[in-house]
């Protein structure tokens, strides 16, 4: 355990002990790369609630005066929301086109044509459309979101065994429940891969949204920080990303472990 | 116990009396001229309710052809192919499949495999939970119930596609070399418990398999298909009481001589195969 512990932290610990050493030296100017400790610093009051704690308030709204929590839960609550709506549009049709071999003949060739544009080089239209404020930023999010899930679930659909098809329909399956009980559970290990990658998308396109239409939120604050020069708190906001990205992604690696028990590659 | 499958069908005697499976000049062609395969070729047969008939062959025989036509999969090309005087047109529950691959669904568990044609077929909570009981019970799948199929071995997986297929209560039963994939000793105890089920329940099994051994000691009938196109060599009555006795004199003697004619319409087949004209 200690040995594993040691390996795992070896090399960052040297790395940072090395920048904390050539910044305590003088060698790099804080406004460029600042010290360790100063981001620790920067990170503590970034993350400190801005009002003391209040029995009348309550628990929420003093973790809601810290400015670091408050910025992850409104980048959150956007790639929630977006991705809600681009996984929840490209799941149906998905697997329509999946199963519909006309339906996806007269769609695949737009997909493939859409597929390659980043969100960001929507960013111009979404602030004309939408205007400015969450609407653009979901906006952005879903479509980052939308592609993978639709990419995954035809493939999904597509690669379901035919034996099971075949069993199903010897045992007198029908249309909808051949689709709800064997297509649908049999294509999901797809589907959850497209939804994890989804996910980070989703979360990629937050950042970049909230730097542009958007006063709030950890994209924003990176932002905010870079207007004056606090190149600590850009580091913090960095950090903060990483952690909330992190956190997602295990979280969504259970789940999916969870709904998959099933499946042969997860030993539970 | 007696009423342990109960019988679907109303008028047993007169089912009795009629072929279950009936084929009149069965074609079945893959593909166009030129390079079109034709897979069978005038295939007769008659298989009375109640039979077990071992449809045997080497590779490439057209024996699961002919077994997937009477599922129901792959309509035949010209013939008529009937079951209970009705012309096969779709797969159904009543032909009920046991896949070699044993095709279970991997994300529902032991219980809910068993269970799905029961709901389909739309019985109430009470009698599915009692049907799947029994079932589970006759296959000795009882203690591995709540597992996925992943979590199960060969054998296992076999006997709960098994017990999905019987809770149907299929008047058919149709197996594409079941046991293919399974070591010798597992293979034997399920051809046992095979025949001890259909001794007890009285369905009429369709059953493929490339084992001369297998046939021999599995089927009442076994009908030899020859190498393409698929064509019924011959039509074997295997009069050997159950259960029979694979070191018997009498079984070696019936072995050798449906080996002779397998080995003939192998030697065709490996003939093909070197000069690479199999299609696999």
């Amino acid at each position: 355990m200690g040995a594993r512990l040691f390996r795992v932290l070896a090399v960052p610990v040297i790395l940072i002990l090395l920048w904390q050493g050539f910044s305590m030296l003088g060698y790099v100017r804080p406004a460029i790369l600042p010290s360790p400790v100063a981001i620790i610093e920067r990170l503590w009051l970034y993350l400190l609630p801005g009002q003391s704690f209040a029995e009348s308030t309550g628990v929420l709204d003093w973790l809601q005066s810290s400015e670091l929590l408050s910025d992850m839960f409104a980048s959150l609550h956007r790639v929630v929301l977006g991705f809600v709506v681009g996984a929840g549009l490209a799941l149906p049709l998905g697997l329509l086109m999946g199963t519909d071999r006309r339906v996806e003949g007269l769609l695949d060739p737009l997909v493939q044509f859409l597929r390659p544009i980043p969100p960001i080089a929507y960013i111009p239209l979404a602030i004309l459309w939408f205007g400015l404020g969450d609407p653009p930023a979901i906006f952005l999010i879903a479509i980052g979101a939308f592609f993978p899930v639709l990419i995954n679930t035809i493939t999904g659909v597509r690669n379901v065994d035919s034996i099971y098809v075949r069993a199903a329909t010897n045992l007198g399956a029908g249309r909808m429940t051949m689709f709800r009980r064997v297509i649908l559970p049999a294509a999901t290990p797809y589907i959850l891969t497209g939804m994890r990658i989804g996910i980070g998308t989703a979360f990629i396109v937050v950042i970049v949204a909230e730097m542009i239409a958007v006063n709030s939120g950890l994209g924003y604050r990176i932002l905010e920080a870079r207007e004056y020069l606090w190149s600590d708190k850009v580091i913090a906001g960095m950090i903060a990303i990483g952690t909330l990205g992190l956190a997602i992604d295990v979280g969504v690696n259970r789940l999916n472990n969870h709904l998959l028990r099933w499946h042969r590659g997860i030993e539970s | 116990m007696s009423n342990m499958f109960p019988s679907p069908t109303p008028s047993q005697d007169e089912t009795t009396r009629l072929p279950q499976v009936r084929a009149v000049g069965v074609n079945k062609i893959f593909g166009r001229e030129p390079g079109a395969v034709t897979a069978l070729k005038d295939i007769d047969l008659e298989i009375a309710a109640g039979e077990f008939v071992c449809l045997l062959g080497p590779s490439g025989c057209g024996k699961s052809t002919l077994l997937n036509a009477i599922a129901g999969f792959a309509l035949p090309t010209s013939g008529t192919l009937e079951v209970c005087g009705k012309p096969i047109t779709a797969p159904g529950p009543d032909r009920g499949m046991v896949f070699q691959e044993y095709a279970l669904f991997p994300w529902m568990t032991v219980e809910q495999n068993v269970a799905f044609g029961l709901e389909i077929r739309g019985l109430s909570k009470v009698q599915i939970a009692e049907a799947v009981d029994r079932l589970l019970e006759t296959l000795g799948l009882r203690e591995f119930r709540r597992r996925y199929p992943k979590d199960l071995s060969g054998g296992m997986r076999q006997r709960v596609a098994i017990a999905r297929v019987l809770a149907l209560d299929p008047p058919i039963m149709l197996m594409d070399e079941p046991f293919g994939a399974l070591d010798a000793l597992t293979r034997r105890s399920l051809q046992d418990e095979l025949l001890r089920l259909w001794q007890a329940v009285g369905k009429t099994i369709v059953f493929v398999t490339h084992s001369i051994e297998e046939a021999v000691y599995l089927g009442s009938r076994v009908v030899i298909l020859t190498y393409r196109p698929g064509t019924i060599k011959r039509d074997i009555r295997i009069e050997l009481p159950y259960p029979r006795d694979s070191n018997s004199a009498a079984f070696n003697e019936i072995k050798k001589e449906l080996a002779q004619m397998v080995h003939a319409e192998h030697d065709r087949f490996a003939l093909d195969e070197r000069q690479g004209l199999t299609l696999d």
